[in-house]
């Protein structure tokens, strides 16, 4: 493998797309419109469309922006905390990962602003001079959450541009068609030279050194959303891991599922192996695991605290009017991954590709039955017997959002290298014999 | 009156080659030289003797501001406009920290953005390549300014460690 095949490689996935990538994007960006089109009949007729009713005043479109933050987490992981440790293995996935985790905080970021009734006054959130005579109230996981989700969109955005600087830059160098001035304008000028590539390394290392407490204190923050409350059910100690270690697990679900049908479409399959998957089996594996001990903690602090709310929150949780979401959510999530402790599974795509999905429904089921449960059952009994009935509206949103995250990451894909050129090139070193399946 | 200069290009189809020519150049003095390659090398970092990159201290510098930033703006925006909640102090450090740590990773990334395009003079609004198109591809390239009667001699070095190429740059 030479360093000319692997730049020739990557970038041919730059050609003009097949067919079936244009029914992918057609497909995406219908989903889009549909969304889009329920936004503006929510936004022009108000909040009442969607099936908001006391005491359940969060419902999908909270469910939608957990489980879009939790889907950008592993791609920070991959990136950034696999770097750390070195993991050679990450080179072939770890920029996929990065524009998924890119997309999907962008994604995830919209649900606030389409949750709180008037859109377009989504900028209130913002602390900055005004004559509103209202100010935000700091001590609210609510602005917290505005502070960390907007670091966490501009670091992902800034690490996943400085990644790709020198490879727009192998772009400009090689394709000739209408794309080259563009690629020209945003390679920003890269040269290559010892100078740059100097800072470049020192820049990469201190992003991943500063991405992987973010990606931590991201979905801890958005845990607190509900766990500073004292609502039985949200108001819990392990909320902050017990969310990390669900996002990576949701995260790492998603990455297998963009990256089989990618890598089939691309012809990546001497970059992307069996072994990259098997690797990201193995860490879902441990994940899953960990969300798996953390929904049994939960079940044992609410029989062990003694209160009867929480004891009735929990009980209702698995044999009340919600059953079939949490035992959904329980088989999708930990009772399905442990076929991943046999190397079969590990290595079979479209079995990883199957629990991929299935790993996807049961996480956004997870932050359904989080949402929904808690909210459904709480100090006042006169409130039980209600059940949250999502509308067309809210069932719109969500296939819409998945609608804009597979279109952005479509665009990306055929647009911008999907490997990293430059991370590939360096793993394989300047011998020529090196085959790409050492990387691992 | 300044001393007239040539430029010369030479093209090495490995780094391993390019770090020979780097320390042949250096210890003889030949010229200033800078180095183009398609990945970051060790090899040419340590055969061009380079320093640790400044770009720490501009995340160091972010980090610092973004985390007084953090405890300074609510701090002073509650004490200019109280709004008590839940009878906590309005000075709550501990939902502060939260403020000063997120400012203190944006502020320090975006410190180390900037550093990085400032010490690598990016962007460069020309987007010209580099001296060739192949050292963003499979090459690594030696550009050696030096004064005309110097030009044999870094030709001679480049010959020797393995130059795939060599010519003078206009």
């Amino acid at each position: 493998m030479t360093l000319a095949k692997i730049n020739d490689d990557i970038l041919n996935t730059l050609r003009p797309p097949s067919a079936t990538y244009y029914a992918a994007v057609l497909l995406a960006v219908s989903a889009l419109s549909l969304g889009l089109a329920a936004f503006l009949h929510q936004a022009r007729t108000g909040l009442g469309v969607a099936g908001y009713e006391h005491p359940i005043l969060w419902g999908i479109y909270i469910t939608d922006f957990v489980f879009w933050v939790g889907i950008a987490h592993s791609g920070t992981l991959i990136s950034a905390v696999l770097f750390l440790f070195r993991a050679r293995w990450r080179t072939a996935v770890a920029r996929a990962s990065e524009a998924m985790t890119v997309f999907a905080v962008a994604t995830a970021g919209l649900f606030p602003i389409i949750h709180i009734g008037r859109p377009w006054f989504f900028y209130w959130l913002i602390p900055y001079p005004n004559e509103r005579e209202l100010w935000v109230n700091f001590r609210s996981p609510l602005i917290w959450d505005v502070f960390a989700i907007t670091t966490y969109l501009t670091v992902s955005a800034m690490f996943l541009y400085l990644g790709l600087m020198p490879d727009i830059a192998a772009a400009r160098d090689k394709i000739t068609d209408w794309r080259r001035p563009i690629y020209r304008l945003l390679s920003f000028g890269w040269l290559g030279s010892n100078k740059q590539w100097r800072h470049y390394t020192a820049l990469y290392g201190f992003f991943a050194a500063l991405a992987t407490p973010l990606v931590i204190s991201v979905h801890s923050v958005v845990s607190w959303d509900f766990a500073m409350s004292i609502l039985p059910g949200w108001h819990s100690t392990i909320f902050a891991p017990y969310f990390v270690a669900g996002a990576i697990f949701s995260g790492l679900a998603m990455v297998i599922t963009l990256l089989v049908p990618m890598r089939r479409l691309f012809k990546l399959e001497p970059y992307i192996t069996v072994h990259h998957f098997e690797n990201l089996a193995k860490l879902m594996l441990a994940t899953s695991l960990i969300v798996g001990y953390a929904y049994l903690t939960e079940f044992f602090i609410a029989w062990y605290s003694g209160s009867p709310f929480e004891q009735g929150t929990f009980f209702d949780r698995m044999f009340g009017q919600y059953w079939g979401y949490s035992w959904m959510m329980f088989t999708c999530n930990v009772i399905l991954p442990l076929l991943l402790f046999w190397k079969t599974v590990r290595t079979s795509l479209k079995a990883l590709f199957v629990m991929s999905i299935f790993v996807n429904i049961g996480m956004w089921l997870e932050r359904y039955v989080i949402i929904v449960t808690s909210l459904s059952h709480d100090f006042d009994p006169a409130n039980w017997g209600g059940i949250y009935q999502p509308t067309w509206v809210e069932a719109a949103i969500t296939v819409g959002s998945f609608g804009m995250f597979f279109t952005l990451f479509l665009l990306f894909i055929k647009n911008f290298p999907a490997v990293s050129i430059t991370e590939m090139k360096e793993a394989v070193g300047h011998s020529p014999k090196t085959e790409t399946s050492e990387i691992v | 009156m300044t001393q007239p200069v040539v430029e010369l290009l030479g093209v090495f189809p490995c780094c391993a080659s390019a770090a020979s020519a780097v320390r042949s150049i250096r210890n003889e003095q030949l010229g200033e030289l800078v180095v183009y390659s398609p990945t970051p090398d060790h090899g040419l970092d340590t055969a061009l003797d380079a320093p640790v990159s400044s770009v720490r201290l501009f995340v160091l510098i972010g980090g610092l501001l973004g985390c007084a930033t953090g405890f300074a703006f609510p701090i002073y925006t509650v004490l200019e406009w109280p709004l008590i909640t839940g009878g906590k102090a309005l000075i709550s450090i501990p939902p502060f920290v939260v403020i000063a740590f997120e400012l203190t990773i944006l502020l320090g990334a975006l410190g180390g953005m900037a550093g990085f395009l400032w010490l690598s003079k990016l962007p460069r609004i020309t987007g010209e390549s580099a001296p060739d198109k192949r050292f963003t591809n499979d090459m690594t390239g030696i550009t050696v300014t030096c004064s005309p009667e110097q030009i044999e001699s870094v030709r001679t070095c480049f010959e020797r460690t393995g130059a795939s190429e060599i010519r003078e740059l206009p």
